[in-house]
């Protein structure tokens, strides 16, 4: 029986989603956003319509690069006014499920909870988070994330107002 | 404190406040269910909804659990989901498509005419059992305008296109944009906000707010370059507001961004252009420049009182809230488009709605968090009222707060008890002067 210290493929994409969540939580937003490769999309469907595309149906969200950019300016900009004073996430990512699609990509999915307290209140968004991951050097890139909530409406935050 | 009480309405002095008690009293929010929720027209839903024959909707409106179905016949019927044998709900899913809909209690059936069907082991009931009259029952009146639906608690109401007073035009106005009529686009904004409701009609039709609140979206949009098609000198117009009767209100204003109806913008992409011009031709051909230009290089927030608003302005939206309690309501938010849209520019459309609108977009978190923040605010009692004079002494430009006025006035009325005011700002007239070039 040979024993090896090769992470495997899951616990290196895992690595990458925890580090992700850690640049969430610490309000890191340039940094996150270079995770993304320059044709990426950041995708939130409505709570009514999970399977919505955004090409034909109204989503919450639908960034290419450029607006995710001006996502992260605009949550850093202090003008933000349901972020500012920031709110304080704490991000839990499990179930992780790591499919080769072939060209050096990967399918990833996972199950995220992230709490988010503030002003004297605290509650949950649930849902799963489905990623198109590039292979960069040792590294990975998102080339698509589709952030899907399980939420039957938006009842508790009354926006998405973090990054989920 | 009476509710007379509840309005300063100063007229020569240019002073209008508002008691701020009427968005935190539990008293006064049940004698708005009763005056306002159950004596208006409320909004409904859209004809696009259930576009096919057995479709149906479930929605909850001014209280009331209700859903709306397209009968085989074509017609849509609105119906209370409650089952005339003991009360459970008989639609149970947000929408869906079906001939029969059984009751799970006891499993009486339905058709999508509303009729009863089925009633397991009928032979127990005597003689004067009537199925007849134990079909789905109907709000007392239902109309439509133009593919929009309302319902009315009030049997003896007036008529909905009476009831729609000045708003009837702008209902025209942003259905004509369409050459085949308009549909809702699938999927809504679903979101709770701390604030009692009249707060967002006030945030719906606030032109003031828009450059502090907004500012992050306004620097995006400078950011993306700007509006250089040389179709119009949109800039230079003064937006205005005005209060439409029976409480509806508008502002009209000069375009900030794009608008897909027909007015580019390098948001849109090079791509657009050709497509926004074609559009643009056609309106002109069937309407004149005039009115293309208030169609396409204006927008325009519009209030059905008392919940309904329809933002006509860098995308469509269509926004329903339902008052939950002082302090908190459901919003409901869906997006209209052409239908005959092409696939691209039905894409750009959807792009250009995202910026703003939604709570998911760079402007609609910041409102939900001044409107709760009001709210809050509120708490401190010593400082009673609000103030709404803005612009109370001149020609109402879209940044001042006739329309709220307007809103209000209403309000005040219904909650005495009478149906109708018709009292405007005076001594100003309110003049078409506002909507022309300024001279800067
Ligand atoms: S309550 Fe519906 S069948 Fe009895
Ligand atoms: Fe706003």
């Amino acid at each position: 029986m040979t024993t090896t210290n090769q992470p495997t493929l899951r616990e290196q994409v895992e690595d990458f989603l925890f580090r992700e969540a850690a640049l969430l939580d610490d309000w890191l937003l340039d940094d996150w956003v270079d995770l993304f490769t320059e044709d990426a999309r950041y995708v939130v469907p409505t709570t009514d319509l999970p399977d919505g595309d955004p090409k034909r149906d109204l989503v919450f969200i639908d960034d290419d690069i450029t607006r995710l950019r001006a996502r992260a300016v605009r949550l850093n900009s202090r003008h933000a006014h349901r972020e500012y004073p920031w709110s304080r996430t704490r991000r839990f990512i499990s179930n992780v499920r790591v499919r080769e699609t072939g060209n050096g990509e990967l399918s990833v999915n996972s199950n995220v909870l992230v709490y988010r307290f503030r002003a004297g209140e605290g509650a949950p968004y649930v849902g799963s988070v489905d990623y198109v991951l590039r292979r960069d050097g040792k590294d990975f890139k998102i080339a698509h994330r589709r952030a899907v909530l399980d939420m039957e409406a938006l009842s508790w935050h009354g926006a998405v107002s973090i990054i989920f | 404190m009476e509710i007379k009480d509840l309005i300063i309405d100063d007229r020569q002095r240019g002073i209008f406040r508002v008691h701020r008690s009427s968005m935190t009293s539990d008293d006064l929010f049940q004698r708005e269910r009763e005056q306002i929720f159950s004596r208006c027209w409320i909004y409904l839903g859209h004809e696009s909804e259930v576009e096919n024959p057995g479709d149906y909707r479930r929605r909850t409106v001014a209280g009331r659990p209700l859903f709306f179905a397209r009968g085989r016949d074509g017609q849509v019927r609105v119906f209370l989901n409650s089952c005339p044998h003991r009360g459970a709900l008989i639609c149970r899913r947000d929408a869906g498509n079906t001939d029969v809909l059984q009751c799970f209690y006891h499993a009486w059936s339905f058709n999508t005419n509303g009729e009863l069907i089925g009633v397991p082991d009928q032979e127990a009931y005597g003689p004067n059992f009537d199925r007849d009259e134990l079909g789905l029952k109907e709000p007392p009146r239902v109309e439509s305008y133009r593919g929009f639906y309302f319902v009315n608690f009030n049997p003896y109401a007036e008529d909905l296109v009476t009831y729609l007073a000045g708003a009837r035009e702008y209902l025209d106005l942003i259905v004509d944009q369409a050459e085949e009529g308009m549909r809702m686009v699938a999927g809504s904004n679903k979101y709770t906000m701390k604030a009692n409701w009249k707060l967002l009609v006030e945030n719906s039709l606030d032109g003031y707010h828009l450059v502090p609140t907004h500012q992050t979206y306004l620097d995006y949009i400078s950011g993306l370059g700007s509006d250089d098609s040389g179709q119009t000198a949109s800039s230079r117009i003064v937006g205005k507001a005005r209060a439409l009767g029976n409480g509806h209100c508008v502002i009209e204003s000069p375009v900030r961004s794009g608008r897909p109806i027909a007015h580019w913008h390098p948001l849109f992409g090079e791509e657009a252009r050709e497509p926004i011009a074609r559009v643009r031709q056609r309106l002109v051909d069937k309407y004149g420049e005039e009115r293309t230009f208030r169609m396409a290089d204006t927008s325009r927030n519009l209030i059905i009182y008392p919940n309904l608003v329809i933002n006509d302005i860098m995308a469509i939206t269509v926004r329903y809230f339902e008052p939950l309690a002082p302090d908190n309501m459901e919003v409901t938010a869906w997006h209209l488009a052409p239908r005959e849209e092409s696939e691209s520019m039905l894409a750009t459309r959807l792009d250009s709605f995202l910026t703003f609108l939604g709570p998911g977009g760079f402007a609609t978190p910041d409102d939900v968090e001044a409107l709760e923040s009001c709210q809050i605010g509120f708490r401190a009692t010593e400082t009673q009222w609000s103030d709404i004079s803005r612009g109370m002494l001149r020609p109402a430009k879209s940044t001042d707060e006739l329309q709220m006025r307007g809103f209000w006035r209403q309000w005040h009325a219904n909650m005495q008890g009478l149906s109708h005011t018709n009292v405007q700002d005076a001594p100003v007239e309110e003049t078409e002067a506002a909507l022309v070039l300024a001279d800067d």
